[in-house]
């Protein structure tokens, strides 16, 4: 089965420093291997500084790989030309963003967005037509009566209401893939269901892929088919997400683990690693970006990059210690 | 924006009043007082005081001071509308182009506008003037080439903080044009500001058409209220005993600008409720209603931060 | 099982962890007096909005003993936060105190001149707001801040307010030398660690926190958690910590308090409120959280939207959502009852009342793994 989406060596890098004539660059994603499916939600697990909001805007063509390629249905995104191919892959692959008070346009009602992004991406629609698929979106994500809904300002709206529309904007393109950036981060979490379920329901129903990018890995657990985990830059374990999250390899995977908040296990204690901070990549020397704050590196760390290794069926990890490159006879 | 907030504001309600009356002094000013009786020389003894024939006297050329100034309203309020609006359509496509495009297109509208910003715009309009000539519409221009690039900084800087709200981000993937974010998608937004920019622009107009009229650099023939101080001051008017038709153009170009400034700082209220007044009375209710409890404490002006 | 895997690191007691907490935290010891620290009595909240008084907090009682940690829970808009500015009188205008008294230390601060308000402030009673790394100013060092929080209550030397500003920093892992940074020098979690530290000049009896993680990342979440708990047991200071993520504070919480639409709807001992809730609304909190271990099973969250305040439902707030709802909800308004099985737990459903109690099933589905 050909993956819907693949990215391959994908990197993005930023200049950064004060000075006039710097070259420092920040490695904000470095050589991510990402594959996404048809029909299934893959998760992009981080904190902030792993570079998962920068490979959602770099799949959303906000900004444009430094090296590597993006492949989206067996074409390079590099290769797209022109103003119509450019809006077909818009309303294939479409974006959430993650704060409801700002994601939509204060002036205009809800519906706003909506029917402009139908106006663009789907010209073959009468306006009547239109108008319904305007409801049917906005009655799919859960909001009902969508005519009552549709007539409502933003500030009418709650919070889960707001981020329901986002998601409706998005449906209305029929789109392939959603890149969702932290779409429930700002949401309490009493409220964060709602919207997960609603995204597996257009998983299910709809049959649409969904980029999940969040920090929290429970929500995580709970919607996701496969799971990645990035820290600096790099992606340092991938694969199914029971797999992953039952079996952690990586010391990063395991320490965010421990940091759940989940009221029906027993505290586990902070160590200095939960103290310390992700790093902010510029200009960095080959070894891993965990180093810092792992509790087991060895020298090896220090060295050589650690690439991700095949530890069960689908499962691999990226770590010298948990998960070696095999040696060579 | 609702209209009743609108009336309920003390200040808007005032300023709107004001400025009611002006126009309507502008519009229909053969209501109130005649064209010949502010025109004609000799009409009438020159420097007459008070008197019900004459209800701020007459100039030492015979013309009634009031029907002068009502009939100067027109050209006062024409003048400071259509700059105030040409100015601040100039300040919002370059303030808002600028700040949305960004890198190359920004660094050199911000050097146009800086560069116009710091020209000194006095001698600037007196030279343009002395050579383009005193018609209305070149002081309009005139007012406009030294009056748009303070709004323009104002806008730009809105506009960037605006430049990576959220919902701008989601119309770029959404595939909109960009001509159409900034169009429909920013400027929206900024609707009080530009407002206010108008109110201040207008303002300034007032003042600077005034000014250049009074130094001799306007429409001599008109009955404009700058017009009016230039020939009160050129016939020595303090001296001859005419305080009059020095006061009253002064005072209503005073009125007029007061009543665009009060508008302004309501529609900045009205777009901002942190700063709202809490007015005392509302206070007096409170306390009142609560008649258990002592509520003590200064009243201040909060912003309410939730 | 011989060799401890790499996970095991994280799970016991490393040698590099500067933590004394044993593994599963005890509850604060016996209260040094039994008089309560905080005692909020009946307290009403009112904003005057153009469309009329709006009751955000409707009689709200609350006790705080000394050293204790409460927890206050609720989704956004129930009044939780309108409860703690005021607690802390830092309510101001469209916001009112309408009824109700906030006894700390016996004093009622709600009628308190405003200088023995002020001898109180960062003395006894400090506050951390959401986001306070925010509230940082940007263009003064953390020093001068600190400087200036000293300054408003006390006339110290220069040499002791450096030292003080030192001792506080070390205490929430911050390395002194930071006092002559800016604060766009530090990280997040860093900066709202340097608000805790603010807090903890003067040393104060309670510290009122509101949501001071919710901008943080789960680990460094984790982290400032695990160290304001630390802290306390250290200095022995009383925290109120309102959040809406109730699994955050259900290891580090004394007791718990359960806010929805302005009201008190369950307070308890935090460990009975999370294995037996006995009020609907904490068990749909409870049981709108994905657990991470355990078997995967589709949740519901809780369906609706919290109610209008201005205009609240008939009888029990929470009705309209409510799963287990039943007609006589719906007219009659319960009070805050006392369970007869726990007396110290109280609940504000009819199915506690003392002599009429409704008939519902509050089982809990939450399982300890």
């Amino acid at each position: 089965m050909t993956p819907l989406l693949e990215t391959r060596d994908l990197s993005r890098h930023f200049k950064v420093g004060g000075k006039l004539f710097s070259h420092q660059m920040l490695h904000a994603v470095d050589d991510v291997n990402l594959t996404i499916n048809e029909r299934e939600i893959v998760a992009l697990v981080g904190e902030s500084g792993s570079g998962k909001s920068t490979m959602a805007r770099l799949l959303a063509q906000v900004y444009k790989p430094t090296t590597g390629q993006i492949t989206f249905q067996g074409k390079d995104l590099a290769q797209l030309r022109g103003r119509k191919a450019q809006l077909k892959y818009r309303s294939d692959v479409p974006m959430v963003f993650q704060d409801p008070f700002a994601s939509l346009n204060p002036v205009y009602k809800v519906s706003h967005g909506i029917k402009r992004g139908l106006k663009l991406h789907r010209p073959e629609l009468s306006a009547s037509e239109r108008h319904e698929e305007l409801l049917r979106v906005v009655s799919a994500v859960g909001l009902n009566p969508p005519e009552e809904i549709i007539e409502r300002y933003p500030y009418e709206l709650s919070g889960g209401q707001r981020q329901r529309i986002g998601f409706a904007q998005a449906l209305a393109y029929r789109p392939k893939l959603i890149l969702a950036d932290e779409p429930v981060s700002m949401l309490d979490v009493s409220i964060r269901i709602g919207l997960l379920n609603v995204m597996a329901k257009m998983r299910d129903e709809e049959g649409v892929s969904i980029l999940y990018i969040t920090h929290d890995i429970a929500s995580a657990r709970y919607v996701s088919d496969r799971v990645m985990v990035m820290y600096g830059g790099h992606v340092v374990e991938a694969g199914p997400t029971e797999s992953v999250l039952a079996d952690p390899q990586h010391p990063y995977t395991q320490l965010l683990l421990s940091a759940v908040p989940d009221p029906r296990a027993p505290l586990e204690i902070t160590t200095e690693a939960a103290k310390a901070e992700p790093p902010a990549v510029i200009d960095p020397q080959p070894g891993c970006r965990f180093r810092a704050r792992c509790p087991i590196a060895i020298d090896r760390c220090a060295h050589v990059t650690p690439l991700l290794q095949i530890v069960e069926p689908e499962h691999t990890a990226a770590c010298h210690v948990a998960a070696p490159a095999p040696v060579a006879v | 924006m609702k209209f009743a907030s609108l009336v309920q504001n003390r200040k808007a309600l005032i300023g709107l009043s004001l400025f009611g009356f002006i126009c309507l002094l502008a519009a229909f000013p053969g209501l109130f007082a005649s064209q010949a009786d502010a025109d004609t020389i000799g009409a009438f003894s020159p420097n007459l005081g008070v008197s019900t024939a004459h209800l701020l006297g007459t100039t030492s050329y015979g013309q009634d001071i009031f029907s002068q100034l009502v009939f100067g309203a027109r050209q006062v309020l024409v003048i400071a509308l259509v700059a105030g609006a040409f100015a601040t359509v100039l300040s919002v496509l370059i303030g808002i182009t600028a700040a949305y495009m960004g890198g190359i297109v920004d660094e050199i509208l911000s050097l146009f506008t800086n560069v116009v910003l710091i020209l000194p715009t006095f001698p600037l309009m007196i030279i343009l003037a002395r050579y383009a000539g005193t018609s209305n519409w070149v002081m309009i221009i005139v007012l406009v080439v030294t009056g748009w690039s303070y709004g323009a900084n104002q806008m730009r800087a809105q506009a960037l903080s605006l430049r990576n709200r959220d919902f701008l981000e989601a119309a770029r993937v959404r595939g909109e044009r960009r001509s159409y974010i900034i169009l429909f998608e920013m400027m929206p937004t900024m609707t009080s500001l530009i407002v206010a920019n108008f109110l201040g622009s207008a303002l300034y107009s007032v003042l600077a058409a005034s000014g250049l009229q009074f130094i001799g650099l306007g429409d001599k023939t008109s009955d404009s209220w700058g017009t009016m101080l230039y020939w009160a001051d050129s016939q020595e008017a303090l001296q001859a005993g005419n305080a009059l038709w020095i006061i009253a153009p002064g005072l209503a170009i005073a009125v007029l600008s007061a009543a665009f400034a009060l508008m302004n700082y309501a529609f900045d209220e009205i777009g901002n409720p942190a700063l709202r007044p809490v007015r005392r009375k509302d206070l007096r209710k409170a306390r009142e209603a609560d008649a258990d409890v002592a509520v003590r404490g200064v009243e201040h002006v909060h912003a309410d931060a939730r | 099982m011989s060799t401890p895997t790499p996970g095991d690191v994280f799970r016991e007691e490393s040698s590099m962890s500067t933590s004394t907490l044993p593994e599963s935290l005890p509850e604060s010891s016996e209260p040094r007096s039994s008089e309560p620290l905080l005692d909020v009595r009946d307290l009403r909240i009112v904003y005057d909005s153009p469309r009329g008084p709006v009751e955000a907090c409707s009689g709200v009682n609350l006790t705080v003993r000394p050293g204790e940690f409460v927890g206050i829970v609720g989704e956004s808009g129930c009044g939780k936060s309108t409860l703690l500015f005021g607690i802390a009188q830092l309510h101001s205008a469209p916001a009112r105190i309408a009824g109700g008294e906030v006894l700390f230390r016996g004093k009622d601060l709600v009628s308190l001149p405003i200088k023995e308000l002020n001898d109180l402030r960062w003395r006894n009673l400090a506050v951390v707001m959401q986001s306070a790394m925010n509230a940082l100013n940007p263009v003064r060092t953390i020093g001068d801040q600190f400087k200036d929080a000293i300054l408003a209550h006390e006339k110290w030397s220069q040499e002791r307010i450096r030292e003080r500003s030192a001792e506080v920093l070390r205490l929430v892992s911050i390395d002194p030398v930071h006092l002559d940074s800016y604060p766009h020098q530090l990280s997040g979690g860093m900066r709202q660690r340097a608000m805790i530290a603010m807090a903890l000049l003067f040393t104060p009896d309670l510290i009122v926190m509101d949501e001071p993680t919710s901008a943080l990342d789960v680990v460094a979440q984790r982290s400032l958690m695990v160290q304001i708990k630390e802290l306390q047991q250290e200095l022995g200071f009383a925290v109120v910590f309102v959040t809406h993520d109730m699994s955050l504070v259900s290891h580090f919480s004394d007791r718990l308090l359960v806010m929805y639409a302005g009201q008190v709807v369950e307070f308890g001992p935090t460990r009975e409120v999370f294995d037996t809730p006995s009020h609907p609304y904490s068990k749909s909190l409870l049981d709108a959280f994905p657990s991470i271990r355990g078997p995967k099973v589709p949740l519901l969250g809780i369906p609706g939207d919290p109610p209008n305040l201005a205009n609240p439902p008939e009888g029990c707030r929470f009705n309209p959502r409510c799963p287990v709802v039943k007609e006589r909800c719906r007219s009659e308004a319960p009070e805050l009852y006392t369970l007869a099985a726990s007396p110290d737990v109280e609940s504000r459903c009819l199915a506690h009342h003392p002599t009429n109690a409704l008939d519902v099933e509050l089982v809990s589905e939450v399982q300890s793994s």
